[in-house]
């Protein structure tokens, strides 16, 4: 066993619990990014049963909040009865803001600046707002400062077709404005170079299913997940609505590329979905624990993160969890459970490929040695996003979660989760029961 | 005028709370307007003190922006007015203008009694002889501005020329106040009601709160009179004819943004701008505002009789102008009108004294101080945490209704699924009734499937089937979680609890709230106390009952309490006519001709005919075979289109063609419900008649302009109905047979 004292001042998991992952259905899902972020949270304090005005802090990841959910932290908190005097900020770092916002909100607690947060992630991914392109933009403009009647008419006869097509932010934010790439694209990139083959992504993608299916009929997710009452015609959400247990190795093979339409192998099905959700979780000081006398489930020993070569942000976790292990003096053995982000079926495995690879950990990640071999027994075993849906702002929070409750199900102590960020970078958490 | 008349004892309970219905928002409004009670009793010192207090403090400034609260009407505004103000406060500011706040000394709610009409009559005097450059007229109560007149003053009344009197005096006032050289305004927060917003119509500016607890209206209709101060003359003048009439005719209130839309209000600002507004208004001082020519129909007679014709057509449509002369009476007037502002005002006060000397009126107005009594019972608690076991229609409802109030709720049932029909008519509720705020409510509302709110709740409310035994085994495992000081709640709308409460350690503090359906609608909760129940949660279960805007009526358990008993004979009455061969629409047009808001079967039909007859076997009182052979074919009323009546959309599908009601039929229905009510107020499952009276109308819509059962008795001769009674028995049977207690009303 290896000294894990990484820091004096333990940060506990008090408890956590999120939203079912809504499946973006082509139009505004029925809950805005805080009406999801208010649904996990209001249910967590009830259940946690903490007063509204016990919390220090709230810190919510998102990447794109509505406009009129500006610091949406604050906007749930509020929402949730959080006191007015508690503070709310929102971090972001792309697909992993909700990681980010256990990482900073266990900072502060190590620092002793608070003892009780209120941590976690949030996206509504399918509220992604369209926007006006640039032409349009200047043709209003210009309407604004015609001042003469005639003026006016003439420039209303420059309106052209093209001024009306929209610009799909949420299509925007999925590609590296550095890199040029979409992150599909990045995906084929990464999965060319190691090797990965369509039917192996699509065999992945099926699993992460069959695995999702299971887990739910097991009623594995009864205390992860908070039923969502916002479906409009007295019905309740209680499960991840993007699972197909019709899906079958036949009906994947069939569908075609996205990102490379001519060569690529990356489609719709081994990808994750686009969805909306929020997760929470509880975090403690060991004072915090005390005052409020709250039980312990687990605690968040380390986060580490790490960046790379954007157009190959997908390996994101060897850099990151490699770089956390190596500091903690671990290797890929010491850990009992992996939650691995599925952003998508060629990237999980590209990962699983590099962290064998003591040419890529070395030279690449600037690891000491590979991390070592992640068995599939020991990787996502209920599923991951391509099942169940990738909400950006909410997964690294959710996977967090997800790993703690395998560990107490499992049995297990140590857990590391971990996910790619667009623009180039990785995050990893490393997590304990007690 | 004569202030002793004013007994605190009695106005203060009478007048707590007098707003009109605030759902969802202001509540420390309220807290702080009881913050601000004060005793007539505890002023006086102050008024005594008042005299020394102008003479060190006269023409001294800096004394003067101290701003004693309790100082009475300042001597500037009033030169040579040597009494003292006890309602009304003056201050005179640097830029001249006079800013008038009403803080009546002897009620939570500012009313427009005699004793405030009196001193605003010297404070006019005063201003004719010294003008400020400008008045603005403000509340000093946080929880609005003024509730109106006082209504207490118009029963006493006895003949219609001393109404006239009383009418004249106020409009007097009114036009006076109009009629000040300087500009004036009023300064509206709350609410403004009736003889309040026509004094505000009087001022030259409106500026009222932007806020969802700032409501207008000129609801005299719902008294069976309308509005004598001059409101029915200016506030078409301000907003046009026909919006005038639909606020007039309807009653309704308009909020403090809405005032501004229809031109109501010169400004809407926030209520910390509100000052600022009003005053930057004054100095500006435009032109006062008047309803577009558009909108202003002309005064000429055919012209007007037209218009009239269609709005009474509409009017025709929601009530009887045989029951309710109010309404028709305005658009008389406002048909018939003539001549100057003036002229019309005077017609107007003719009208409204007619009406006054009217039975409706009377009987109305007396509706209103029942109404006025069951909420003196408690105040409003302030929002805490309720949680609401079992999500079926009434469960669901009632946790809606809840965290629409204000409360944060916990909604519990066994699964989700179960709980999820429970949260879409919660959002449609919300939705209705918040619009874009909708998710304020639906915030405070959370599904519990588990159960974590009970053990945080203030309020435990048990809604489940009502079986005994179900529920006793729910309590036993609830009672130990529950915090020490939460009240624990039955919504069962016949069981006893006594039954219920045996078992309980704590047999004390269950208390019944028995809501009624549609919870969103009916004003009434019957507070039943058992045997063991103690008094403080009876105090608790209506001051929550208060906190949801709800009338609370305390009522001693026994099956059916008070409202169900009541109803229920004259429900299987019915029945037993339809069983007879007659047309549900003729039984039921007998009792709508009495005055019931709906007929008896189409009643039965709404609630369920299984419903009524689980009732009824709790009242050990069979129904007869009609509703017995429904409900063995699964005809169940509303909920399966089927019952007495065809239902389609949720409504009654009735025939044109029916027979008239005879007055045999209408006794048979009504004598039925009289009778139970007459036994029931022997049994004093009550208070007294009054009381039973106002949960006959507030329960179960009970003809409110007949002053419910037992005033409709004592008006119309309880001998004669005694008599008619017998006779039924004669020719019908048992179930006629006169309940003991008939002979005390005689």
């Amino acid at each position: 066993m290896h000294p894990m004292n990484e820091s004096a001042a333990n940060v506990f998991i008090v408890d956590g619990c999120r939203t079912p992952v809504l499946k973006a259905r082509g139009a505004p899902g029925p809950c805005s990014g805080a009406d999801l972020a208010v649904a996990a949270g209001g249910a967590l304090m009830l259940r946690a049963g903490i007063a509204a005005d016990a919390l220090d802090e709230v810190v919510l990841g998102c990447v794109m909040a509505a406009a009129d959910e500006a610091n949406i932290a604050r906007v749930a908190a509020l929402r949730i009865g959080v006191a007015q005097t508690t503070p709310a900020f929102t971090v972001q770092r792309n697909c992993a803001s909700g990681m980010q916002a256990l990482d900073t909100a266990a900072a502060r607690i190590r620092q002793g600046a608070a003892q009780l947060t209120l941590a976690g992630g949030v996206e509504a991914m399918s509220r992604a707002p369209l926007l006006l392109n640039d032409g349009a933009v200047h043709w209003l403009a210009g309407l604004r400062r015609a001042k003469t009647a005639a003026a006016r008419i003439k420039h209303i006869a420059r309106l052209r077709p093209a001024h009306l097509k929209p610009v799909v932010a949420l299509l925007r934010g999925l590609t590296d404005p550095v890199a040029g790439m979409s992150m599909g694209q990045t995906a084929e990139k990464i999965a060319r170079r190691f090797g990965i083959d369509r039917d192996a992504m699509d065999r992945f993608a099926l699993q992460s299913h069959r695995r999702l299916a299971h887990a739910v009929e097991q009623h594995h997710f009864d205390d992860e997940i908070q039923p969502l009452y916002c479906d409009g015609d007295g019905g309740v959400v209680e499960h991840d609505d993007g699972l197909r247990r019709d899906t079958s190795i036949e009906k994947l093979a069939k569908l075609k590329p996205v990102f490379e339409p001519l060569s690529g192998s990356v489609t719709a099905g081994n990808s994750a979905q686009v969805s909306d959700g929020a997760a929470w979780l509880l975090l403690a000081s060991e004072r915090g624990l005390r005052e409020h006398r709250l039980e312990p489930a687990g605690r968040i020993v380390a986060v580490e993160w790490a960046a790379l070569d954007p157009s190959e942000m997908g390996l994101g976790p060897v850099h990151a969890a490699g770089r956390l292990l190596q500091r903690l003096g671990l290797d890929a053995r010491d850990i009992d459970y992996w939650e691995l982000n599925e952003a998508f079926a060629g990237q999980v495995l590209a990962c699983l490929a590099a962290f064998e690879s003591h040419d890529y950990c070395f030279n690449e990640a600037g690891l000491e040695r590979a991390v070592g071999r992640i068995e599939q027994e020991r990787l996502n075993i209920d599923g991951g996003a391509i099942a169940c849906g990738h909400p950006v702002g909410m997964s690294g929070a959710r996977i967090t979660l997800h790993a703690l409750n395998v560990l107490r199900r499992t049995g297990g102590k140590r857990a590391v989760a971990t996910l790619c960020i667009g623009g180039g970078q990785g995050g990893a958490a490393l997590i304990e029961t007690l | 005028m004569d202030d002793t008349r004013d007994n605190p004892q009695t106005n203060e309970g009478r007048d707590e709370g007098r707003d009109d219905a605030h759902i969802g928002g202001r509540d420390e409004a309220h807290n702080g307007g009881r913050g601000e009670r004060r005793h007539a009793g505890e002023n006086r010192p102050a008024s005594e003190v008042h005299p020394q207090q102008r003479n060190t403090g006269q023409d001294n400034a800096t004394h003067e922006a101290q701003d004693n609260p309790q100082r009475a009407g300042s001597d500037d505004a009033a030169h040579g007015a040597h009494d003292d103000f006890r309602h009304w406060r003056v201050e005179r500011g640097g830029d001249g203008v006079a800013v008038l706040t009403l803080d009546h000394a002897s009620r939570s709610a500012n009313v427009l009694d005699s004793a405030a009409l009196a001193e605003f009559e010297r404070l006019l005097d005063a201003f004719g002889r010294d003008c400020p450059a400008g008045v603005i007229i403000r509340s000093g109560k946080a929880n609005g501005f003024l509730a109106g007149a006082d209504v207490t003053e118009f029963t006493g009344l006895q003949t219609r020329a001393q109404a006239l009197q009383k009418l004249r005096y106020g409009q007097n006032l009114m036009n006076r106040l109009e009629a000040l050289p300087c500009p004036t305004l009023a300064l509206i927060h709350g609410f403004c009601a009736g003889g309040g917003l026509e004094l505000a119509l009087a001022c030259d500016y409106r500026v009222v709160e932007d806020a969802p607890g700032c409501r207008l209206s000129l609801p005299e209709v719902r008294l069976g009179i309308h509005p004598g101060y001059g409101g029915s003359v200016r506030l078409p003048r301000l907003i046009g004819d026909l919006p005038a009439l639909n606020l007039m005719l309807t009653g309704r209130a308009v909020g403090g943004a809405q005032a501004k839309r229809i031109g109501l209000a010169d400004h809407a600002a926030r209520r910390d701008a509100l000052d600022a507004a009003a005053a930057a208004l004054l100095r500006k001082a435009p032109k006062p505002r008047r309803a577009p020519r558009l909108r202003r129909i002309p005064k000429i007679a055919p012209l007007r009789s037209a218009v009239a014709f269609f709005v009474e057509r509409q009017i025709a449509k929601r009530v009887n102008q045989a029951h309710y002369p109010a309404p028709f009476h305005l658009l008389a007037a406002w048909c018939k009108a003539r001549g100057g502002t003036l002229r019309r005002i005077e017609a107007e006060a003719d009208s409204v004294a007619a009406l006054f000397d009217s039975d409706t009126t009377q009987q109305l107005i007396r509706v209103f101080l029942l109404r006025e009594r069951l909420k003196a019972r408690a105040r409003k608690s302030a929002p805490g945490r309720v949680h609401v076991i079992g999500a079926g229609v009434m469960g669901g409802d009632i946790a809606a209704w809840c965290a629409l109030s204000g409360h944060r709720v916990t909604l519990q049932d066994r699964n989700a699924a179960l709980i999820a029909p429970a949260m879409t008519r919660a959002r449609r509720l919300f939705a209705k009734r918040l619009k874009r705020r909708a998710h304020e409510a639906a915030d405070r509302l959370l599904p519990d499937p588990r159960g974590h709110g009970a053990a945080r709740a203030d309020v435990v409310i048990e809604a489940i089937i009502e079986d005994a035994d179900a529920k006793r085994a729910l309590y036993a495992g609830l009672e130990p979680r529950i915090k020490p000081g939460a009240l624990l709640a039955t919504n069962t709308s016949s069981l006893p609890l006594e039954q219920l409460a045996r078992g309980l350690q704590q047999p004390a503090r269950l208390v019944g709230l028995h809501f009624f359906n549609p919870v969103a609608k009916m004003q009434l909760i019957e507070i039943v106390h058992g045997a063991a129940t103690g008094e403080q949660w009876l105090d608790a279960a209506a001051a929550f009952a208060r906190s949801l805007d709800r009338l609370p009526l305390p009522v001693r358990s026994s099956p059916g309490f008070l409202v169900n008993r009541v109803l229920m004979p004259y429900l299987a009455e019915a029945m037993r006519i339809a069983g007879e061969g007659a047309a549900p629409e003729t039984v039921d047009a007998a009792a709508t001709d009495f005055g019931m808001p709906m007929g008896p079967l189409e009643l039965a039909d709404s609630v369920g005919l299984d419903i009524c007859r689980s009732v009824a076997a709790t009242l050990q009182r069979p129904l007869p075979r009609s509703c017995a052979e429904h409900v063995a074919a699964g005809r169940l009323g509303r909920k399966t289109g089927r019952g007495y009546y065809r239902w389609k959309n949720g409504r009654a599908v009735r025939s044109k063609s029916r027979a008239e009601p005879g007055r045999d039929l209408r006794d048979r229905l009504m004598l039925s419900l009289l009778n139970e009510a007459v036994a029931c107020l022997h049994e004093q499952l009550v208070e007294d008649a009054d009381v039973l009276d106002a949960g006959m109308i507030f329960g179960a819509g009970f003809a409110p302009f007949r002053g419910g059962p037992l005033q409709y008795l004592r008006d119309d001769g309880a001998a004669a109905h005694l008599a008619r009674l017998q006779a039924l028995a004669a020719r019908h049977g048992e179930h006629f047979q006169p309940a003991p207690g008939w002979d005390a009303l005689k």
